[in-house]
């Protein structure tokens, strides 16, 4: 099915600022017209798809998504990735270069797109290590990488301990333009801590980290920013007191992004409670005033990017005590039910929380999709918002089954999925 | 006979003091000294080129070639020009030391300079030690390289050379392209360049050039193809290797890939462009042999013979001071 229209649907754009009724013509894996408006002719000569009023969005755009491929296969691999975004609605996934080996060549960096594209399920892109195997030493082939594909530099979730590599890398990556990634966690107050402390983390018993971890590495980064000049994004910013630095250096005028995970917006640290380990995260899950803070940034633009943050750690990573346990969350296939609880709960408009799922990362990374817009390529899911879900982890289609929303009741369903014109998931 | 006299003539007619008491920075010269100090070098070139190559306006002065650093072709180099003047030479290669720098170098100094040198070359890893050793001797001293500071005699051979190859500098434009961070060769050739004339672009990894060079005077690219457009001349710096390792830049393929000069990078200068190095060269990581091997296109072999010729005039030159 090369050519067809998805008719009679609530189109929801939120690069054109669009929420209303309309139609999609897709052909050649392209968004060939898009009709707003209510009554239109139907199309004739093309296959029809009936959406019956339901929402039909760009598809969701994950850039923090890691696998275990290469390396780690039994974790995850780049084809039960794409399936489960498929199944999640994600179109493109953006994979961290915390593999093993790291991706911080132009061979990796190549081996993992061709990977990706040879599956024909979802757009599979891969960000470049910052520096060589993730180590926060030596600078990775930031230019070699980038004419490769690689999206933006990131050590993933290692700190670039040392300022003076940090530096460099900065410098050197703003001298090609290049996007560079970090997560500021201040590593000296951050070891071996697994929680935020306060008064729970201490009647728990477990190692905490206080929350101003966070602020003080990203003033830290920002200062470099500001001195290099280098394009940033703050990944998985996740405190009130880090989004206050990050409005400061906006205001001052500085490019930096920002990223905020869908757990950070979902749960809060009263979740690790019963030391349940799929709550386990980095950074770890914080006060529910942060929380709502975060969902406040999402709401005025000051967050950019949500993303799903998925981890895949196996049972064997899990099931061990919560401070042994491995830290992350599988996340690509509840994503967007995860996120409409801000639509249902927190009153946020359908197209404020689809912006940094869609069109925000396709901004920041230079993508073409992300937009409901004739020439895009034709990713597209078709979903319900108010569908009732019960998440199964058993059920998901990743290797690892670590969801913390494992048995919690959702609203939202994605009933289909398009990827470059190919019909990638169907749930109808 | 006749033409060795004839060679010698020319240089007496020529020879005029040096502007300053030692040469340790471009900014000892003056556009009209450093033209002087050419037409000077210039026939020390035709001297060179001569079989009988010996004079003896040197003659019975004593000159020390000081290296605290490793070097070849520049220590060999200053030898021949001073022995070539008639002059007493003794090259000391002296090892770095783990004490600190300075004493050892003032107490070097004094020992020497009761020696009574007329002439103290020195090379030194510190940025300002042939200053501070000039303030401690009576005799002349000439900067041979004194940290990422300056290498003024490298930077008046490059303009002899220059000169000979294109007849005029000013007005050439002149890409200095590489480690112009750590590069003393860089400072002394943006310096002398500027005073003759020559527009300077500078080109470089964003890690590798410092991020106030624009206010040398000169323009700052970091794009080879955006840098070399309309370039006369460009100039490639040596790339240490350890600064190579992930340290300042990721990798010498990388380094090759963006920065490199080929065939392909050469073609976006003017068509007639000339390639310079000071040497000794990375092949195939900050130059293509080649670029560097052709001589259509390569001044790399007329620097080191301009090496020599200019050191004479600066000796010569020096010692006129002093006469």
């Amino acid at each position: 099915m090369s050519a067809f229209a998805i008719v009679n649907a609530r189109l929801l754009d939120p690069a054109s600022n669009y929420d209303g009724p309309g139609a999609v013509l897709v052909g050649d894996g392209r968004v060939t017209e898009v009709v707003r408006g209510g009554a239109t002719q139907t199309p004739t000569g093309l296959e029809i798809i009936d959406a019956a009023g339901l929402c039909l969005s760009p598809g969701l755009i994950d850039i923090r998504v890691k696998t275990g491929e290469p390396g780690a296969e039994p974790k995850e691999t780049l084809k039960s990735a794409s399936l489960s975004a498929a199944a999640g609605g994600v179109t493109t996934i953006v994979v961290q270069p915390d593999t093993e080996p790291a991706i911080d060549d132009p061979a990796t960096v190549e081996f993992v797109q061709a990977r990706g594209a040879a599956l024909e399920l979802v757009t599979v892109l891969a960000a470049g290590a910052a520096t060589q195997g993730c180590g926060g030493e030596r600078m990775a082939e930031l230019g070699l990488m980038q004419e490769a594909g690689a999206l933006y530099f990131t050590d993933g979730d290692r700190v670039i301990r040392n300022t003076r590599t940090l530096q460099r890398v900065m410098t050197y990556a703003a001298g090609f333009n290049a996007l560079v990634a970090a997560r500021p966690a201040e590593p000296w107050l951050s070891e071996g801590a697994v929680a935020t402390s306060g008064e729970l983390a201490s009647r728990l018993g477990l190692a905490g980290v206080s929350a101003i971890a966070e602020r003080i590495q990203l003033e830290r980064d920002l200062a470099l920013v500001e001195q290099t000049g280098v394009r940033f994004l703050a990944d998985q910013i996740s405190t009130e007191g880090a989004l206050e630095v990050l409005a400061r250096a906006r205001a001052k005028g500085l490019e930096v992004a920002a990223s905020v995970s869908i757990n950070h917006l979902c749960f809060n640290e009263v979740d690790i409670g019963d030391y349940r380990t799929f709550y386990r995260l980095d950074p770890p899950l914080r006060t529910e005033s942060d929380r709502l803070a975060m969902i406040e940034a999402v709401r005025d633009g000051l967050i950019d990017v949500i993303t799903s943050a998925h981890t895949p750690a196996p049972a064997e990573d899990k099931r061990r005590p919560f401070a042994e346990a491995a830290p992350g969350a599988v996340g690509l296939e509840t994503l967007l039910p995860a996120a409409l609880t801000l639509h249902h709960e927190h009153g946020l408009e359908l197209l404020e929380l689809l912006r940094p799922l869609t069109i925000g990362p396709a901004a920041l990374l230079g993508l073409d999709s992300g937009a409901l817009e004739a020439g895009a390529p034709a990713d597209l899911i078709l979903f319900d918002p108010a569908a009732p879900v019960v998440i199964d982890a058993d059920r998901l289609r990743s290797k690892s089954k670590n969801s913390p929303f494992d048995g919690r009741r959702l609203q939202g369903k994605v009933l289909m999925t398009v990827a470059g014109g190919r019909i990638v998931h169907d749930a109808r | 006979m006749s033409d060795s006299s004839t060679a010698a003539d020319a240089i007496r007619e020529r020879l005029v003091p040096f502007p300053q008491p030692h040469f340790l920075s471009a900014g000892d010269l003056n556009p009209f000294a450093a033209a002087q100090l050419l037409d000077l070098a210039d026939a020390f070139v035709t001297l060179n080129r001569r079989s009988a190559k010996t004079l003896d306006l040197m003659r019975g002065r004593t000159v020390v070639n000081l290296f605290f650093e490793n070097s070849t072709r520049t220590s060999s180099s200053f030898e021949i020009a001073a022995k070539r003047l008639g002059a007493d030479v003794v090259t000391m290669p002296v090892q770095a030391s783990s004490v600190a720098k300075g004493e050892t170098l003032i107490d070097t100094a004094v020992t020497l300079n009761a020696m009574k040198p007329d002439v103290l070359v020195v090379r030194h890893g510190a940025s300002g030690a042939a200053d501070l050793l000039s303030q401690k001797v009576g005799c002349a001293v000439v900067n041979a390289g004194d940290g990422r500071h300056e290498h003024p005699t490298q930077a008046l051979l490059d303009l002899l050379t220059l000169k000979r190859a294109f007849g005029e500098v000013g007005g050439l434009t002149v890409a200095i392209c590489g480690d112009v961070a750590h590069s003393r060769v860089a400072r002394s050739n943006v310096a002398l360049l500027s005073m003759m004339g020559a527009r300077v672009r500078l080109i470089g990894p964003p890690t590798l050039v410092p991020k106030d060079a624009d206010r040398w005077g000169c323009e700052v690219f970091h794009d080879m193809r955006e840098g070399l457009a309309g370039c006369d001349v460009v100039m490639m710096l040596r790339l240490q290797l350890e600064r190579m390792e992930g340290a300042f830049v990721p990798s010498r393929r990388e380094y090759f890939r963006f920065w490199g000069l080929d065939r392909e990078k050469l073609a976006w200068a003017k068509p007639d462009a000339k390639v310079m190095h000071p040497g000794p060269m990375n092949r195939g990581v900050e130059i293509d042999s080649d670029v560097a091997d052709d001589l259509s296109v390569s001044l790399i072999q007329d620097q080191v013979e301009m090496g020599v010729a200019a050191r004479m005039a600066v000796l010569a030159s020096l010692m006129e001071r002093r006469a």
